[in-house]
């Protein structure tokens, strides 16, 4: 049901019954590094292309997604996903030895939130009993698409994010056990005209102060009606920005925690990420993984996850042009909270 | 929960230039001087190993001054090309910045971290194509500067040697 200008509340409360996060080699080494189902040790995969082991990574997050709650495929009514490769190969790829019907979503980094929007919204309508959500990026298909060969000795700036090696899948359905997907906010497109991809950040923020703001008011409420305000991947450039941005606006952000999964997943200070994580699997793994977590636990009741992403291409930034960005929120809400 | 919130928020109201101008005050510093000194110092550093080579091809191997050149820029391509498939290079390209650009070893390095990427699409569609992706920017603007050079020279009757 629509409520305000963009959010949609679901009044059946789809349920995530099940959820799995995986990762690569360095989110392994970061501080979230026990809140994963499973982690890589190399980048490779023991596959033979970037590509190959961003398919592997993002198959491995599906099947653990079923294995958890023992839920075969053929109960599964549909799958949205999304990545960051061109054509979304690695999703339709994955999903063809699965025999599940498929929609394949593209929102950058915000993907994750797109995914669970769309499938939220058709499991509260009845369109789907039990369906899928996943995203996942590569650090190294991410490098060779949108920048320069893996390997290739430039130096970024401090400004400059890394792409996280991850995969998350959400399994949502309206029965069963879980927390649920109280409303989701979508998102506007906006650009305040920022051009350099190597700080995305920054060109992102204003995309989640609009998102947060159009939440807040269409929801009628305040941010400390959340325990926690989570942003996808604005790393240490975009967050204070969005932080300074909100205040501006006297919403009173300081009166909840707010956060960034860019900044949670790696450790800034002995860790060589410049300004933090990125990436479609950024907010997806820590979102699935450690979130879902502390939620089951009740240490966390409400969360707003506010995924943000930069809708560019590597041919949009050789022309010149500017940054169009989007936030999609999504509020989760644990067990035995009233909504 | 309560449902206290008297008013709407406001919505964002920056034109593109104040938001342009104020995020611009939130991005960290780099501080030139350091990364001018790391790149003059690790440039250099990469120079001297150059003519240490240099002098061992004179030296040992008893080259010309002038022949010792090749062997010597060949050592450093290998070299590069070494540490770039072990997968150091770019680890040293992003402490060194400008001062492992160094024409020869950067060079090796944009050619081989291309010929690596894409490998994987085959030596014909993939390394063959790709190879130059970013050394071919190098070369066109490298023959075109050393034709207007070689104008130059001929307009105002230089010899070249």
């Amino acid at each position: 049901m629509k409520q305000g200008t963009q959010t949609w509340v679901f009044k059946n409360k789809p349920k995530i019954i099940s959820s799995s996060a995986v990762v690569g080699p360095d989110e392994a080494n970061g501080p979230l590094k026990d809140s994963f189902d499973k982690t890589f040790p190399t980048l490779e995969m023991e596959e033979k292309s970037w590509e190959k082991a961003e398919q592997a990574l993002l198959k491995e997050a599906i099947d653990l997604a079923l294995k958890k709650k023992s839920i075969s495929k053929g109960e599964i009514d549909l799958y949205i996903g999304g990545d960051l490769i061109n054509q979304l190969t690695i999703n339709s790829f994955v999903i063809r030895d699965y025999s599940i019907p498929y929609f394949g979503v593209f929102g950058a980094c915000s993907t994750s939130m797109e995914a669970l929007t769309l499938m939220a919204a058709l499991v509260d309508g009845g369109y789907v009993e039990k369906g899928i959500a996943a995203t996942c990026s590569h650090n190294c298909t991410v490098e060779k698409q949108f920048r320069y060969p893996t390997e290739y000795g430039s130096q970024k700036p401090p400004t400059a994010q890394y792409t996280v090696t991850g995969a998350g899948a959400a399994v949502v359905a309206i029965n069963g056990e879980g927390p649920y997907i109280e409303c989701a906010t979508v998102g506007k497109v906006n650009d305040l005209g920022l051009t350099d991809p190597f700080n995305m950040g920054g060109a992102m923020a204003p995309a989640a102060v609009d998102t947060i703001i159009a939440h807040l008011n269409d929801m009628n409420r305040k941010p400390s009606d959340y325990d926690l305000i989570l942003t996808g991947d604005l790393a240490s450039v975009g967050h204070p920005i969005v932080k300074d941005l909100l205040q501006k606006e006297n919403v009173p952000i300081e009166s909840t925690t707010f956060k960034d999964c860019g900044l949670m997943i790696y450790d800034l200070e002995n860790q060589p990420v410049n300004a933090g994580g990125s990436g479609a699997g950024c907010s997806a793994v820590v979102t699935y993984g450690h979130i879902m977590q502390e939620l089951k636990k009740g240490n966390l009741k409400r969360v707003l996850v506010v995924a943000t992403g930069a809708l560019l291409s590597p041919l949009t930034y050789q022309q010149g042009d500017t940054i169009p960005c989007i936030a999609h929120a999504v509020s989760i809400v644990g067990r035995g909270v009233k909504g | 929960m309560s449902k206290v919130k008297k008013q709407p928020y406001k919505k964002m109201n920056m034109s593109p230039q104040e938001y342009q101008s104020f995020a611009k005050t939130k991005v960290p510093k780099t501080n030139l001087f350091i990364n001018c000194l790391k790149a003059f110092l690790i440039g250099g550093t990469i120079c001297c190993f150059g003519q240490a080579i240099t002098d061992m091809y004179i030296h040992v191997f008893n080259f010309s001054k002038e022949d010792a050149g090749d062997p010597t820029v060949a050592t450093l391509i290998f070299i590069a090309v070494l540490l770039t498939s072990l997968g150091v290079y770019d680890k040293f390209g992003q402490f060194a910045g400008a001062g492992s650009a160094v024409p020869v070893t950067g060079f090796a390095n944009s050619m081989c971290s291309a010929a690596l990427e894409y490998r994987s699409e085959g030596l014909v569609l993939g390394v063959g194509s790709n190879m130059f992706k970013l050394a071919g920017s190098v070369i066109v603007f490298g023959t075109v500067a050393a034709f207007l050079v070689g104008i130059a020279y001929m307009v105002l009757g230089i010899e070249g040697h």
